[in-house]
């Protein structure tokens, strides 16, 4: 592919509202609007959390508003048994589509690759809007379904079948609520296929002159990678969702087996296979959850090298480890069915790969920690937020060494020991990472900058927060604390409840704490201190913009041409410790 | 400042998670698998306790490194300096120290597992079946011809215990069999548990045993394991589904030989 | 939006060339406009477009991959597999789209003389391109044709695992396949504009879609001869 840029002009500059601020094809609005989306679905979503923390230890207490949302579910705010397990499945529904997938990838995504490589809009601005506005159809189709008369589904984000092919008769919450799930998740899905698409060809084809793909930042290595990812994986979720639909519409059979008698109703459907469904969702399902930390890896590797004043030991080997991770990422979605009835010798298959994912996470662990050593780094929110990545990726892909190994998955399976794992590796440590991107490109995104001081409050009620939270989650899992539970009723489930209290409360402090966020992101954004074009005085292209935020095509009718790598810190230059890509100078001795 | 505090912080949160682990406790609750009631049971809690050693020391080397490096860099503004040797050694060492981990704890753990999954039931197990449906598990024993009647989903009669929807005027074996909301079974003795979904998925744990298995519509799928301690233990389902699941349990009660014997010529009896 | 109809300037003649710096890769080589293009096509980037379409074209094959892995996995699930009857009108759609694929390829090369300046008016190209439309248009209706001979045989969607996934697999095609007949659409309304005229890449994307729908039957049909 040559290194020159196709240079397109895609459209002029907007002039009507509409097209400014709503129908946009501009990369860097389209941008916000993912955010904006992310911040809409990852509020609900942890109020949905809060809510089963409060009812899980304290399941009388009514919740004030709740009972308005859903008589039936909630009366008089008390979350019913099945309520919690559909309000369950939206929190994990929201968080993994509409947050985790949203933020990290399609929102800073959108905004900075365009400008990382030098081009003025993505490759095909109009399907860039269409795959916004097709998100925002799927989120709202989604949400439609806490308003049907059967409530939002209850099996969970991971819809297995047949409780989610059946229909009504497998209780409440499997009504039209399930199918508006699977529409959802099927429109979604378009719309990241149409997503990547353009990430992939914009990557491949639309770099300025001189930036050559191993001069690309890290971040936008991510972030092709990632979509190479996506494209490959939502691409089969589509037709599962297609043949769910089918499955609980057309009476079509892919996922029911025959003779099943669901409360007294004999199921007319034959021959299905419910394993077939988590194949088919699995092979989706890992990935995803690379598709999920690849860009925050990206995205904090970037800002630590800035912060660091120093480039990381070896940035191919933290690339090479990325595309490592991606291709490994789709041998392994077996690791989520070792108990699920499937061949029990492909367990042992499944879990080989599963154990060697390890080697490059942990070589980008290493790199990380290695880079650290003995440089300089710059103590704000962004690299706070990064190094906090580190802890937390650490911390949630150690428990992931148990869940590998299918015999101690026996125990630790659909335990809380799982849950832990998840929320600590992809949840907590891919939002550390869009919490680093914002404090990071807050400045370049508004022209001005967050406020530091609230930031660092942030930081550190975060972390700890979030470790007060998921640690203990493990020590459940040990004692055998059953997943997806409403209510700890059993013998052995009751003595563990003051756990769950020390993590409510842990909860709803953490949750208090992000409302500091929220706070100084919109104080900031009308009120932040100007913020200079490069205030974190980084390499990358994105900081070379001529306006803060950048004029509508980017670089202001300028064809960049880059000369360097994006990692020419700690060399003598006019400009201090550090050479923009940008700039034609040489690198003198390192001070 | 804040470099060093954040410091201090990951080191002190590293320390403070590895407590309970060593302690077994957690805001007063006993946080740690109960003791092992089973034949294979032990090689698989050895397996974990390998794991956590080894996971538990990465953790903690890990963060404590972290925060160590943090304190170093936070603030410096002097020579930058690089990590001796450069990528190439902590690349090795991450392929070499995981990968060696890896295969290792792959190689061994795949031993406990053959033992539960590879090889069939014996022979003279005692073939008991069990039955998971919303929300609750009900067992089923051959009686003495020895024989398990069919199964007829659309004769299932709840209100009547008819929880298997046999056919007992028409289908001969299905006359003795033995019906039960509990699991019994006798210590020491090798069960061979045959087990058959109803409606939707669920899934069969017993924490004392050491055994968990899906139950998938349609499928037969079956689990084996011996009992070494008499007493009751709980059952649960942990597979999601519907409202009861938090619920849905039952009891298996390992009683003596004897005790057992008589039991179940008690139930014969009814 | 640039709408000059001369080719825009390289970026060669533009700016001047790169210092070798840190480790850059060759000499620059430039998106350089087809020198056989006139004026109804302009070619100021061909790239995005071909890297899109078979960036798409991989996405649409997974889909249909996990479809055939669907298949399988049915098949051996249970034993209530009962070969279909394929309806013999698919073999007729089946040439239909071949011949528009091959129509197309036609039509191509005539806007290809076209540009050249070797054919004299846009009329004969366009009947191509009509042509290629008119034999998809054939194959749709050729294939709801199918979908009514199987109701007849009383196969509907759920009556069993063979008919679910014929009109699965079928229905998921055609829908592909309108979609392409809407890019065709496009092309040759822009082939005949002068305000919007037809880029090569877009021309070019178009076809390998065309072609792939008609790569995808043959193999969609092979599957659900051997299996159904």
């Amino acid at each position: 592919m040559s290194e020159a840029s196709a240079h397109v002009v895609h459209h002029g500059p907007p002039t009507s509202f509409i097209r400014k601020h709503v129908f946009s094809l501009d990369h860097k609005v389209i941008g916000k609007q993912y955010y904006a989306l992310a911040l809409v679905a990852v509020f609900t979503g942890m109020v949905l959390s809060w809510i089963m923390r409060i009812h899980l230890v304290w399941p009388n207490a009514p919740i004030p508003l709740l009972g308005l949302l859903s008589k039936v579910g909630a009366p008089g705010g008390i979350v019913t048994p099945e309520y919690y397990l559909s309000l369950m499945t939206m929190h994990g529904t929201l968080m993994v589509f509409f947050v985790l997938t949203n933020a990290p990838f399609a929102a800073f995504g959108n905004y900075f690759l365009p400008i990382q490589i030098g081009a003025e809009d993505m490759a095909f601005p109009r399907f860039n809007m269409m795959s916004f506005w097709t998100t925002f159809i799927a989120f709202c189709i989604l949400v439609a379904a806490f308003f049907v008369p059967d409530g939002p589904p209850l099996s969970g984000w991971t819809a297995y079948a047949p409780l989610s092919a059946i229909g009504k008769d497998t209780g409440p919450g499997e009504g039209l609520g399930q199918t508006l799930w699977a529409l959802s998740i099927f429109v979604f899905c378009i719309a990241s296929l149409l997503g990547s698409l353009n990430f992939i060809a914009t990557t491949l084809d639309l770099r300025t002159k001189g930036m050559t793909l191993a001069r690309m930042p890290i971040v936008s290595w991510a972030w092709f990678i990632t979509s190479c990812i996506a494209l490959l994986a939502f691409a089969v979720l589509l037709p599962a969702c297609l043949l769910l639909i089918l499955d609980r519409a057309a009476g079509t059979s892919f996922f029911i087996p025959s003779g099943l008698n669901v409360s007294d109703h004999l199921q007319p459907h034959q021959g299905g296979s419910p394993l077939l469904w988590q194949h088919l969702f699995w092979f989706f399902g890992h990935p995803e959850v690379y598709i999920a930390i690849l860009p925050a890896i990206g995205i904090v590797s970037h800002i630590l090298i800035c912060n660091m004043r120093k480039p990381m030991l070896s940035h191919k080997t933290i690339i090479y480890c990325m595309m490592g991770i991606g291709f490994l990422s789709y041998m392994v979605w077996g690791h989520h069915m070792f108990l699920s009835g499937m061949n029990p010798f492909s367990a042992l298959v499944f879990s080989f790969p599963t154990l060697m994912i390890t080697i490059p996470a942990t070589i980008m662990t290493l790199i990380w920690l290695g880079s650290l050593y003995g440089s300089n780094l710059r103590i704000n929110s962004a690299s706070l937020f990064s190094i906090g990545f580190i802890s937390m990726f650490v911390s949630g892909g150690v428990s992931g060494f148990f869940l590998a190994q299918p015999s101690i998955d026996i125990y630790l399976h659909a335990t809380y020991f799982v849950v832990g794992h998840f929320h600590m590796v992809m949840g907590v440590a891919a939002i550390m990472g869009v919490f680093a991107g914002t404090y990071f490109w807050f400045p370049k995104m508004t022209g001005r900058m967050m406020s530091e001081t609230l930031g660092k409050w942030h930081f550190f009620f975060t972390l700890i927060g979030t470790y007060a939270i998921f640690m203990p989650f493990h020590y459940l899992g040990l004692a055998g604390n059953v997943r997806r539970y409403s209510a700890f009723t059993d013998d052995f489930l009751v003595p563990l409840i003051p756990v769950h209290k020390f993590i409510t409360y842990a909860a709803l402090f953490t949750g208090a704490a992000q409302l500091i966020f929220i706070f100084n992101l919109i104080y900031s954004r009308f009120k932040g201190a100007p913020a200079p074009d490069n205030p974190w005085e980084c390499t990358s292209l994105e900081w070379s913009t001529p306006s803060s935020p950048p004029p509508f095509d980017n670089f202001g009718g300028q064809h960049l041409v880059v000369y360097h790598d994006p990692h020419q810190y700690g060399v003598k230059s006019s400009t201090g410790d550090y050479l923009m890509q940008t700039s034609p100078e040489r690198a003198g001795e390192t001070p | 400042m804040s470099g060093k505090l954040f410091a201090v912080v990951v080191i002190l949160i590293a320390l403070a998670s590895a407590v309970p682990i060593v302690t077994h406790t957690f805001m007063g609750a006993t946080v740690a698998p109960p003791p092992d009631i089973s034949t294979h049971g032990a090689e698989i809690d050895k397996q974990m306790d390998e794991t956590m050693i080894e996971a538990g020391l990465s953790f903690l080397a890990a963060q404590i490194v972290l925060g160590i490096f943090v304190w170093g860099a936070a603030g410096a503004k002097g020579k930058l300096k690089n990590f001796p040797g450069g990528a190439k050694y902590l690349i090795l060492a991450a392929i070499l120290l995981v990968g060696a981990e890896a295969i290792a704890l792959g190689a061994i753990g795949s031993k406990a597992w053959a033992k539960v999954y590879f090889q069939p039931a014996s022979a003279d197990a005692l073939p008991i079946q069990v039955q998971a449906g919303q929300f609750a598990f009900y067992f089923r024993y051959a009686g003495p011809d020895g024989k398990f009647g069919a199964l007829h989903p659309e004769k299932i009669d709840e209100g009547n215990s008819n929880f298997f929807g046999l056919d007992p005027e028409n289908d001969i074996p299905a006359r003795d069999d033995i019906q039960s909301g509990e699991l019994v079974v006798p210590v020491n003795k090798e069960i061979h548990l045959m087990m058959h979904a109803k409606d939707v998925g669920h899934s069969f744990y017993v924490r004392e045993l050491r055994i968990q298995q899906d139950f998938v519509p349609g499928l037969d799928l079956s689990l084996h394991f011996t009992a070494t301690k008499i007493g009751k233990y709980e059952i649960v389902c942990t597979q999601l589904c519907g409202l009861g699941h938090y619920n849905m349990k039952a009891y298996i009660n390992v009683m003596s030989q004897d005790d057992f014997n008589a039991w179940l010529k008690s139930q014969s009896n009814t | 939006m640039a709408t000059t109809l001369q080719p825009p300037q390289t970026e060669a003649e533009r700016q001047p060339r790169s210092h070798s710096g840190t480790g850059s890769g060759g000499g620059f080589h430039g998106s350089v406009p087809d020198r056989r293009s006139l004026p109804a096509v302009k070619d100021s980037s061909g790239e995005p477009t071909r890297t899109g379409i078979w960036v798409g074209l991989s996405a649409i094959a997974m889909m249909f991959a996990a479809l055939t892995s669907a298949l399988y996995v049915r098949e051996g699930a249970a034993t209530d597999w009962h070969h279909i009857v394929l309806p013999p009108i698919l073999w007729f759609n089946t040439l239909a789209l071949i011949a528009s694929s091959i129509a197309l390829e036609v039509a191509r090369r005539r806007i290809a003389a076209f540009m050249r300046g070797q054919e004299g008016n846009r009329s004969v190209p366009m009947l191509w391109l009509q042509i290629t439309m008119l034999l998809g248009l054939v194959f749709v209706v050729g294939q709801y044709l199918a979908w009514l001979n199987l109701r007849s045989q009383g196969l509907y969607l759920p009556t069993n695992p063979n008919s679910s996934f014929f009109y699965v697999f079928t229905g998921v095609h055609v829908l592909h396949v309108l979609g392409g007949l809407g890019g065709l659409t496009r092309v040759m309304l822009k082939f005949h504009s002068t305000t919007n005229p037809l880029r090569r890449s877009t021309l070019d994307a178009t076809s390998y879609y065309w072609h792939f729908m008609g790569m995808l039957w043959i193999y969609l049909l092979f599957v659900l001869w051997m299996k159904l």
